[in-house]
């Protein structure tokens, strides 16, 4: 019992994290039915990006560790926000209008181009970097089994529910969020009705963007080193998490998320670490054959 | 679509807004700097001690103020005003020449060169120098004809000349490839490349099937290479089968994972079985990886054995009692005799999978397929079993996936995981999307493009893999399509009317 409470916390603060990169995913996929390839890699830029916040926090001596927390969640989401805006303007925008395969393609080509120019500008070698948010607490013990919860877990879990709470106004409530639904459900109609689509779309990649990066500086805090590949898989499963919820729905991509982090930890702590990601492929299969449109998905209207 | 054509072609009569281009310029490069400012300007070097920052501003800055100007310079001629784009490219390389020059004496002015790695310098100066190249064909058919052809223009154009002449540049292709090795500058190298090339040529002609013709997305095709090789691997180092025995089983094998991966996931809409393949593309991999008992682990499996031809080795010293294929043909031995052997060898897989396609495309089998890509709910009402159909596409596509890896494993020697991870899924559906879905040579060209280049570019090392990315993103960019591109069905049922 205690094994499982102490893998269902590590479960919880992994899904936060591949439910905000998850996120990116579905809001795009939702909007213009396109897989994002990029998007594992801008969360790894924002991982990046946060790592080098962390860096010139330490240049200029701001040692109050919520201050350089704060201004490091700030550059991160900025920079890469940008990044996110630029990957759609190059590679997709011009693209729009053409086959269902040539954006894919794009997304894929952009993808290895970014990892690459990672690996290029800052290396190939692991980065390291010290957790600030140290320590922890014992929620219980059982049969000399201590069940730990980190703080940094509490702040993971804690900001990513402020983050979804704050997004889920943005999209129901903001006049932003509205041009963004109406973009959603039909292009020409909400353009014809003074959306400007181009600029919801970008929009659209800018928040995926931003909160990929947040979930990229959570896990740079949260291992504690990050390389240029870590997109790649991180990826794969945040897509997978976006599937299993059902895609095009952000609750759907949280609680994907969510499912994908516990079945990994719980796959990991029970089974074996070897075949985790299998584990993770294999439920979605399983739900995609009884359940194709995933668990909180809307069934598609077949047009004749 | 006249309509669409006109209203993109480019209408030099029109003044230009300066200030507007000027404007989006200066924002170009102002994204260029926020861009650049905290992943190039600032590098996270690993010591031992933990992380310092090294900077780089100056590359920053230069990039940032030569993405503006090309920007504006660029804006300007599809505004029509090439003239400043061309003086402009041939400024900014004579300035490069003149600094690569000095670099290249050791003179302190080469330092000026704005990044640090050469092949950064050389692939920036490709810009201007792009940008003069188009400058100047512009003014030339503004002078020639006062008009320029629009992308989509060229392109139909492209196309249509590949339509007439398809036959022709086939048979072509066939005897160049055929006469390559007794080219009299061939050498190892060049027909290892070849090789190489002729095997992506081949996995993307059996991936064609599955995504040109049946119109499935399928992110995982090298599982079935996998597959493919790793069934040959083990039937040759367990059981001392022979290629020619184990390419059948190879192929029936990863027909039969296709069958099994099929099953479930063929009722899928597009997407998702993009995904589920990937899924299952992976988890080939990771139990490739992890079942180390049964497939070697990530140490692979080593030693298998190479093709022989009909029961000839290529061998210096054949065993006792076996005639190798030097000493029956009463020839010098030389290692390029198996180079080539396995050339052709490659080759003729190749071309039975090209001539497959070409002919099952006539039968209903290859029309059902076809006509499903286009539109699934009036297959059904056809009554065409879409899943049947499907499964076909999949199960073929994946045995000529088997038998290209069981090539791979016998030229190899040797199969490991890492051969198989999806980056090559990838490269193999770019091969096929880049070429044109559904078109054979487009398959041939891109391969050539996207295989070939980059082995004879090895000096870039590094930057290959980058290289490859851009290049990826501009020829989508630059042809949507694909390089031949063009989607007719194969029968028309009136020939004036089915373009639409």
């Amino acid at each position: 019992m205690a094994l499982f409470i102490q893998q269902l916390i590590n479960g919880i603060s992994l899904g936060a994290i591949y439910g905000l990169v998850a996120i990116g995913y579905t809001m795009v996929y939702g909007i213009i039915g396109m897989i994002n390839f990029a998007h594992g890699d801008i969360y790894m830029i924002g991982a990046f990006i946060a790592l080098i916040g962390f860096l010139l926090m330490g240049a200029f001596g701001i040692t109050w560790i919520p201050l350089a927390l704060a201004l490091v969640l700030l550059i991160a989401v900025v920079f890469t926000a940008v990044y996110g805006w630029t990957v759609e303007r190059i590679a997709y925008r011009p693209l729009r209008n053409s086959t269902r395969l040539a954006p894919l393609i794009s997304a894929i080509g952009m993808s290895i181009m970014l990892e690459n120019y990672v690996q290029l500008i800052q290396g190939a070698r692991t980065k390291p970097q010290s957790n600030l948010i140290a320590g922890g607490f014992a929620l219980m013990e059982q049969g000399g089994f201590v069940v730990q919860v980190r703080y940094l877990q509490i702040v993971i879990v804690v900001l990513t529910t402020l983050i979804m709470a704050g997004f889920t106004l943005l999209i129901t409530r903001t006049p932003l969020g509205r041009a963004q639904r109406a973009t959603e459900q039909d292009k020409k109609m909400a353009s014809l009705l003074g959306v400007n689509v181009d600029r919801t779309i970008s929009l659209t990649f800018v928040l995926g963007a931003g909160l990929a990066a947040i979930a990229g500086m959570m896990v740079l805090l949260y291992y504690g080193q990050i390389d240029f590949y870590i997109g790649f898989v991180a990826g794969i499963k945040a897509f997978t998490a976006a599937v299993l919820g059902g895609i095009g729905s952000l609750p759907g991509a949280m609680l994907g998320g969510l499912l994908i982090g516990m079945i990994e930890v719980m796959w990991s702590g029970y089974f074996s670490v070897d075949y985790k990601d299998v584990a993770a492929f294999a439920i979605l299969v399983m739900v995609l054959i009884f359940r194709p449109t995933g668990l909180l998905g809307r069934p598609d209207l077949e047009k004749v | 679509m006249q309509a669409v054509l006109a209203s993109k072609a480019v209408n030099y009569s029109d003044a230009v807004d300066y200030r507007y281009i000027a404007k989006r310029a200066i924002g170009a490069g102002l994204v260029t700097l926020v861009l650049a400012s905290l992943l190039v300007g600032i590098e996270a070097v690993s010591t031992n001690f933990g992380l310092e920052i090294n900077t780089r501003y100056r590359a920053v800055f230069c990039a940032s103020i030569g993405v503006a100007i090309v920007y504006f310079l660029s804006q300007l001629m599809h505004a029509g005003r090439p003239t400043p784009a061309v003086v402009g490219g041939l400024l900014m390389l004579v300035a490069f020449a003149i600094l690569e020059w000095a670099y290249l004496q050791g003179l302190p002015l080469g330092d000026q060169l704005p990044f640090a790695a050469q092949v950064v310098n050389w692939a920036a100066a490709l810009v201007p120098l792009s940008l003069v190249l188009r400058g100047a064909y512009i003014i030339y058919t503004q002078k020639a004809k006062g008009i320029v052809r629009t992308a989509s223009q060229r392109e139909a154009g492209f196309a249509v000349f590949y339509l007439k002449h398809n036959k022709l540049l086939g048979t072509l292709l066939i005897v160049f490839a055929i006469a390559l090795p007794f080219m009299p500058f061939a050498n190892r190298r060049l027909i290892d490349v070849a090789t190489l090339v002729v095997t992506y040529i081949m996995l993307g002609w059996g991936l064609n099937i599955v995504v040109g013709l049946a119109g499935l997305l399928d992110l995982g095709y090298v599982a079935f290479y996998a597959v493919g090789a790793y069934t040959y691997a083990m039937l040759s180092t367990d059981v001392g089968l022979s290629f020619w025995f184990a390419l059948p089983i190879a192929g029936a094998m990863s027909a039969s994972f296709g069958l099994l991966l099929g099953f479930p996931v063929l009722r899928l809409r597009g997407d998702y079985l993009a995904i589920v393949t990937l899924g299952f593309g992976e988890m080939i991999r990771v139990i490739l990886t992890n079942w180390w008992w049964f497939t070697g682990g990530p140490n692979g499996i080593n030693n298998i054995s190479r093709p022989s031809f009909f029961g000839l080795p290529f061998e210096r010293d054949a065993r006792p009692g076996v005639e190798t294929f030097a000493q029956f043909f009463g020839l010098d031995y030389s290692p390029n005799q198996r180079v080539f052997f396995l050339y052709f060898l490659i080759l003729a897989f190749a071309l039975v999978t090209n001539f497959f396609t070409l002919r099952i495309r006539r039968l209903p089998i290859g029309r059902a397929w076809e006509a499903l890509r286009e539109d699934e709910t009036a297959c059904r009402a056809l009554g065409i079993n879409p899943r049947n159909t499907k499964l076909t596409a999949f199960a073929i596509g994946a045995m000529f996936a088997g038998m290209a890896g069981s090539f791979f494993a016998a030229r190899q020697g040797f199969v490991s995981p890492e051969s198989f991870v999806f980056l090559e899924s990838a490269v193999i559906l770019a091969i096929v999307v880049l070429g044109g879905l559904g078109t054979q040579i487009g398959v041939v060209l891109a391969a050539a493009v996207l295989i070939g280049m980059p082995e004879f570019f090895r000096q870039l090392q590094d930057y290959r893999m980058l290289a490859f990315g851009i290049g990826m993103v501009l020829i989508m960019i630059w042809r949507p399509g694909g390089i031949l591109s063009h989607r007719d069905p194969t029968i028309f049922l009136n020939r004036g009317r089915a373009k639409t």
